[in-house]
């Protein structure tokens, strides 16, 4: 039995239906990712499961039992929040007391367990500092050990890492995925980064206006959207339109507009004449000078339009005689090197016959 | 506000000249009429009552026979002589402290209601809480004698309340019940502005969090909101105790004979009896004495004790 069902719920706001109709199940152990851009409904779903909003229609359950009647104080789950919502006038050790302290928890057992929980997220000399002399990564950390020092059934976090500079995000990100492997505690992560979930998650739901698009283990919802709005949202990705010439199970043939004939992997439920886009990721795509010899079948000849340099890869943005843009990746392996093409080159783009995926309208 | 601060912490010579400009106004008004009264006060205290009221001169005018001049701590003397003075000090405490307990033990579901009420109905509540002040402090207080007064539809009520238990009919005017609530209903505002300030910058997530750790709607209070509004219980109680203290009006209208306060006495020394070095001597020792209990309260609220944010 899954741990945490939620069946057919639904939310609306007078008009706004922040919810709709969504069914997800997590199993107990897992790092669960609800991926979405704001206002996709990924909070109104947190708050509905933490108890603080309740669903207008469909259920949530926990172990198999109805929580509608059930108030947040009384849920065996926790919540990390965006702001943290650390006691400013309670030290670290109190704060981190606090859910045993409501428990009923002994005095003795207290102590040893803050004391631990403290040494977990290598904080044990910051007892007895108050919350506004800590660094946000550490605020961070005393509100994961607050959140799981009562070893709750499920840990909710809301955006937590949304406040913190890239590098220290990056840290934290390593903290988290070790944090909840110790502990074996069940996470359910809200957030809008992409990258955060991917590096995160066992399984990710992405959540567009209400309604899951897809859900999927991070590399399948990479690698495998299922459909524009996912492509589009997670990763980098070049979208051109065509139409299916050829469905055999092996592969699909496709006619792009103005570029000709592309091969793409097969897709279940696709029929000739269907017309969608081709979807290609940047790293798949070969750029290479125009005069060499390219044997893959996916092989055109464009000029590059610009480039981004962010360090360790350059993307270049490269014009296609039928005026679509695709985007193709290349590592600066040459040190000191920003790029390999000027912008208004010849050259020639190129993507393996297994590479991309074609998305029905 | 960065701005200011800025403005204020260089050491440049027109950023020294902007701070004396900025902070030399105030400074002069409480020199002029704080330092220099207090210490006028403190003069008076230790001279000669005139013959007539007013002060005997400190030099013997030529051919004084007999009489007091100069300096003396005779007033001094007086006041911790006579137990009567140390009652009424210790009446005058405990009403001012019967008065600031009911003021927010009644202001403080106010400034709650008004601070988690929605923003925009926010501001007219404050403004219904401070709309007394626009009518005149005295015809206030004598409207309460008339609610008060035996024929009022209220006492009425009480007594008729009071006569189905057996219990033989009050009258609530010119007596401590009238004079407290005379004190609660002036300074109720004084007590629910603080608060509220406070509680609505209380941030909700705290209360969310607390609820969501296991604790219910009576432990979220204690835990969270009500040690975060100390520092507005603090400025609140002390917005009440001092002026009800001081305050001669509200005995004198709806207190009764034996309801004399320090307020009273020093305003009869004043004006009536014309004894100004005790009404000083009166006055210093109260002074001192607000001064004593507002160190006390500024320790117990000190930043150690209740981090407000």
């Amino acid at each position: 039995m899954a741990l945490l069902e939620i069946r057919n719920v639904t939310r609306r706001f007078g008009d706004f239906t922040a919810v709709d109709n969504v069914s997800i199940s997590i199993e107990a152990g897992e790092f669960f990712t609800l991926l979405g851009p704001s206002g996709c409904g990924k909070t109104t779903l947190l708050r509905m499961i933490a108890g603080f909003d309740l669903p207008d229609a469909g259920q949530i359950l926990l172990d198999g039992k109805d929580m509608v009647g059930t108030p947040p104080e009384k849920r065996p789950l926790h919540t990390v929040f965006q702001s943290y919502a650390l006691f400013p006038h309670m030290t670290v050790a109190d704060n981190i007391a606090f859910p045993l302290k409501m428990a009923g928890t002994t005095p003795a057992e207290i102590s040893s367990r803050v004391r631990e929980a403290l040494d977990d997220v290598r904080l044990a000399n910051f007892g007895n500092r108050f919350p506004q002399e800590l660094s946000g990564g550490q605020k961070q950390r005393v509100a994961f050990a607050r959140g799981l020092v009562n070893r709750p059934r499920l840990l909710l976090l809301d955006e937590p890492l949304g406040a913190l500079d890239a590098k220290l995000r990056e840290e934290m990100q390593i903290e988290l995925i070790n944090l909840q492997k110790e502990r074996g505690v069940t996470f359910v992560f809200i957030t809008h980064a992409q990258n955060e979930a991917l590096a995160l998650s066992h399984r990710i739901a992405v959540m567009n206006q209400g309604k899951v698009e897809q859900l999927d283990e991070p590399s399948r919802i990479y690698g495998f959207p299922r459909n524009r709005f996912v492509a589009d949202f997670i990763g980098k990705i070049s979208l051109m339109n065509a139409q299916v010439l050829e469905a055999a199970p092996s592969h699909l043939k496709l006619s792009v507009a103005g570029l000709g004939e592309v091969t793409a992997p097969s897709k279940e439920n696709v029929k000739v004449g269907d017309t969608g886009v081709l979807a290609i990721r940047p790293e798949q795509v070969r750029i290479s000078h125009h005069a060499e010899e390219v044997e893959l079948k996916n092989h055109f000849i464009g000029k590059v339009q610009g480039f981004l340099y962010v360090g360790d890869v350059t993307t270049y943005l490269v014009e296609l005689p039928n005026g679509a843009r695709i985007e193709a990746l290349l590592p600066n392996s040459a040190p000191g090197r920003a790029k390999f093409f000027e912008a208004g080159d010849p050259v020639a783009v190129s993507w393996r016959h297994d590479a991309g995926t074609f998305l029905n309208d | 506000m960065p701005a200011l601060f800025s403005m204020i912490k260089g050491d440049s010579k027109a950023n020294r000249i902007a701070k004396w400009l900025v902070s030399g106004p105030p400074l002069l008004f409480l020199l002029v009429f704080f330092v220099a009264p207090s210490l006028i006060m403190l003069f008076t205290s230790l001279r000669f009552p005139g013959e007539f009221g007013g002060l005997a001169p400190i030099a013997a005018p030529a051919g004084a026979v007999h009489g007091e001049y100069g300096l003396t701590l005779e007033t001094y003397q007086f006041f911790f002589s006579d137990i009567l003075y140390a009652e009424i000090f210790l009446k005058s405490f405990a009403v001012a402290a019967a008065s600031t307990l009911i003021c927010l033990i009644m202001a403080y579901p106010l400034a709650l209601l008004i601070a988690r009420s929605e923003k925009r109905f926010r501001n007219l509540m404050v403004l219904l809480v401070v709309l007394p002040f626009a009518s005149n402090f005295l015809i206030r207080i004598y409207a309460w004698m008339i609610i008060l007064g035996p024929e009022s539809v209220f006492s009425h009520f009480i007594n008729t309340v009071l006569g189905a238990f057996g219990i033989a009919p009050v009258t609530l005017l010119f007596s401590s019940f009238a004079v407290l609530v005379g004190m609660v209903y002036v300074h109720l505002p004084f007590m629910v502005l603080p608060l509220y300030t406070n509680l609505e910058k209380h941030d909700p997530a705290l209360l969310d969090a607390a609820q969501d750790l296991g604790a219910n709607a009576w432990q979220r209070f204690w835990r969270v909101t009500w040690p975060l509004s100390l520092p507005g219980v603090f400025s609140g109680s002390a917005l009440v105790f001092i002026p009800v203290l001081g305050m001669f009006a509200v005995p004198d209208i709806l207190g009764g004979t034996g309801d004399i306060l320090i307020g009273n006495l020093i305003k009869d020394q004043f004006l009536g009896t014309r004894d100004w070095p005790f009404g000083s001597t009166l006055s210093i020792m109260l002074t001192l004495a607000v001064l004593a209990i507002t160190a006390l309260a500024a320790w117990l609220a000190r930043p150690a004790a209740i981090p407000e944010k």
